[in-house]
């Protein structure tokens, strides 16, 4: 019997030759990442083993994002634990705000070049399984694993099995990797994969930007699985081999790929040409609808970021969409790049002149908002269109608040028009 | 190990931002936790919970984001056991690291109601309903995690790791 892509990096990061569903291994890892929230209670956890050093401190990864630039004295309380153990172990992957290499953990450790094919990362963070769109292994896990990889570099696992997510065809204009994985979502449901890997094949692959990829595995975790992953090709080279030269050119990573033979739990066809703009209505990323049968519902806000869709293609759709037009009078459009390097593109190439000129928010990069931290907190009754990940009761403020998420062009077309909207209605309208 | 307490009853999907708003995750202490357990969904559950008291739920208890504070907040605030259908991964894993003691068991979790007094034994994994005179046997815990809590948790068992 074969083996899917996650077992078999699984197996090789564990010293073993065969990994099959239901194994219990302990793997090395490449990389081990934490954030404000989650890392100051794994440092408590860390000193309490006794350890005087982190196992690797080039491939321990601590990010400030979630509170940050600080909310209030706890949470600068928070970063300030961080700060102070990232200096003291000497952590080469720590960034102070304003500095080029800084951004939302899920934007920046792809784009710094940092996670590559192969790799074996976990993290203090759900959306950690957003580096498998380059061919690795990533999971979240809580403070207490990690604290103990950042002592051991290696953790457990349960090998997961894996459903078989076959891509056929091209996505229409506008639909990106997040009206996809919404898609899947409301197709199979909150534990639809629940521990398992949602591994992602077939022709439309191809199709499908690496920022889709990013997006698409980004959101895995909300349908309960373990990990998505994708094989890796043309695009995935071009793209490690510019975010970082050095590695790719000396060949440090490893692609692999499923055996013809490998055992699924089930496989899922998806027609790229028939996912529509689709949003998630309240309270739960499964409860999709097509946009364009969701129009009557007004809005108060609008949020454009996240670790979800704040990359630079992102933004740069924003762009197109929005330049020349102006936000609804009734709406609030708080735009959030997702990384120092995002925001940087984005003011060198006029965008933010562009978003300031149409009445927008222009935030530094934070999770803020997606999380109901700050930037942008709803109040009772206020209803918000966000490309965030998630739209659980009182995600972004009150508990009588609403999030409805979409990706990019629906939440640009939503901000001008006051509604939920498509783009195709801007192009239709007056505006 | 048996535990006995009242039950607190929840549906499917209960997710780690009604367990702890992300708003309360400026401290990570189990005492400033538990006092907004549970608030986003039950506003009257920190002021009714007593010690050992357990918490039953339908499937995928604890989806969402990978917050520790979550298990650390539901065993803070005295429950002794939480029952469900079945748990999200990653909430899984932590209430494992963190010592908050959980079951699965579709049928107990269908069965008993909110205020009903339920008795649990680890060891065998039986559950018995004292309102209705009902018994369940839950999943029995595979033996990794045996493991892990014989050890002590995760801390105790990576420091012996290290030993090594």
């Amino acid at each position: 019997m074969g083996m899917t892509m996650s077992q078999k990096l699984l197996a090789d990061h564990a010293g073993l030759s065969k990994a099959h569903a239901g194994d219990l291994i302990e793997a090395n890892l490449d990389y081990c990442l934490g954030n404000d929230v989650t890392t100051p209670p794994a440092i408590s956890v860390f000193k309490k083993l006794g350890v005087s050093e982190v196992f690797d401190k080039d491939k321990v990864l601590m990010i400030q994002d979630h509170f940050t630039p600080n909310k209030d004295i706890k949470s600068a309380e928070l970063n300030k634990t961080m700060r102070c153990f990232a200096r003291e172990n000497k952590i080469s992957h720590y960034y102070e705000l304003g500095r080029k290499e800084m951004g939302i953990e899920h934007v920046i450790i792809p784009d710094n070049g940092i996670a590559f094919p192969g790799d074996l990362i976990i993290g203090a963070d759900s959306h950690t399984c957003t580096y498998g769109a380059l061919g690795a292994f990533s999971t979240g896990v809580g403070s207490t694993d990690l604290a103990c990889a950042m002592a051991r570099g290696k953790t457990w696992f349960k090998v997961p099995e894996a459903i078989r997510v076959e891509l056929i065809n091209e996505p229409s204009t506008y639909v990106t990797g997040k009206d996809i994985i919404l898609h899947i979502i409301g197709l199979i449901g909150v534990d639809g994969a629940l521990y398992r890997s949602l591994e992602f094949t077939g022709e439309g692959v191809k199709s499908l930007s690496m920022d889709s990829r990013l997006t698409i595995c980004n959101m895995a975790i909300e349908c309960g699985a373990k990990n998505g992953m994708f094989p890796v090709d043309d695009i995935t080279l071009d793209y490690i081999s510019k975010t970082n030269p050095a590695r790719f050119n000396e060949g440090r990573y490893k692609v692999y790929e499923a055996d013809e033979d490998a055992e699924y739990c089930m496989t899922l066809t998806i027609d790229l040409a028939k996912v529509p703009l689709t949003v998630a209505l309240p309270h739960l990323p499964s409860n999709t609808k097509n946009a364009a049968d969701a129009k009557d519902l007004k809005i108060d806000q609008v949020v454009i970021g996240s670790c979800t869709n704040g990359r630079s293609s992102d933004i740069k759709m924003a762009y197109e969409i929005l330049k020349g037009r102006k936000i609804h009078p009734d709406v609030r459009c708080i735009i959030i790049p997702g990384s120092q390097k995002v925001y940087r593109e984005a003011l060198d190439k006029g965008y933010l002149a562009a978003f300031d000129d149409a009445g927008c928010v222009i935030s530094t990069p934070t999770c803020g908002p997606c999380l109901g931290g700050h930037m942008g907190v709803l109040a009772k009754g206020e209803r918000c269109v966000a490309t965030t990940n998630r739209n659980f009761v009182g995600r972004m403020g009150d508990t009588e608040s609403e999030v409805i998420l979409s990706g990019v062009p629906v939440a640009c077309a939503s901000a001008v028009m006051g509604r939920v909207a498509t783009p195709f209605d801007l192009e239709g309208g007056s505006l | 190990m048996k535990v006995e307490g009242k039950v607190f009853k929840y549906g499917d999907n209960v997710d780690t931002d009604v367990i702890i708003p992300a708003r309360h995750l400026t401290s990570a202490d189990p005492e400033h936790l538990k006092m907004h357990c549970m608030e986003d969904i039950d506003k009257e559950f920190v002021s009714k919970v007593s010690e050992g008291d357990i918490m039953v739920a339908g499937k995928n208890f604890g989806c969402g984001s990978s917050r520790e504070h979550a298990p650390v907040a539901i065993k803070a605030s005295g429950i002794s056991l939480v029952i469900a259908s079945d748990f999200a991964r990653i909430f899984y894993r932590n209430a494992i690291n963190v010592g908050l003691a959980i079951l699965e068991c579709p049928e107990a979790s269908r069965d008993i109601k909110d205020g009903d007094v339920v008795e649990a034994d680890f060891d065998t994994g039986v559950i018995l309903n004292k309102t209705t005179g009902r018994s369940y046997t839950a999943t029995p815990f595979p033996d990794f995690i045996k493991n892990i809590i014989t050890s002590g948790g995760l801390v105790e068992y990576t420091k012996n790791e290290l030993k090594d």
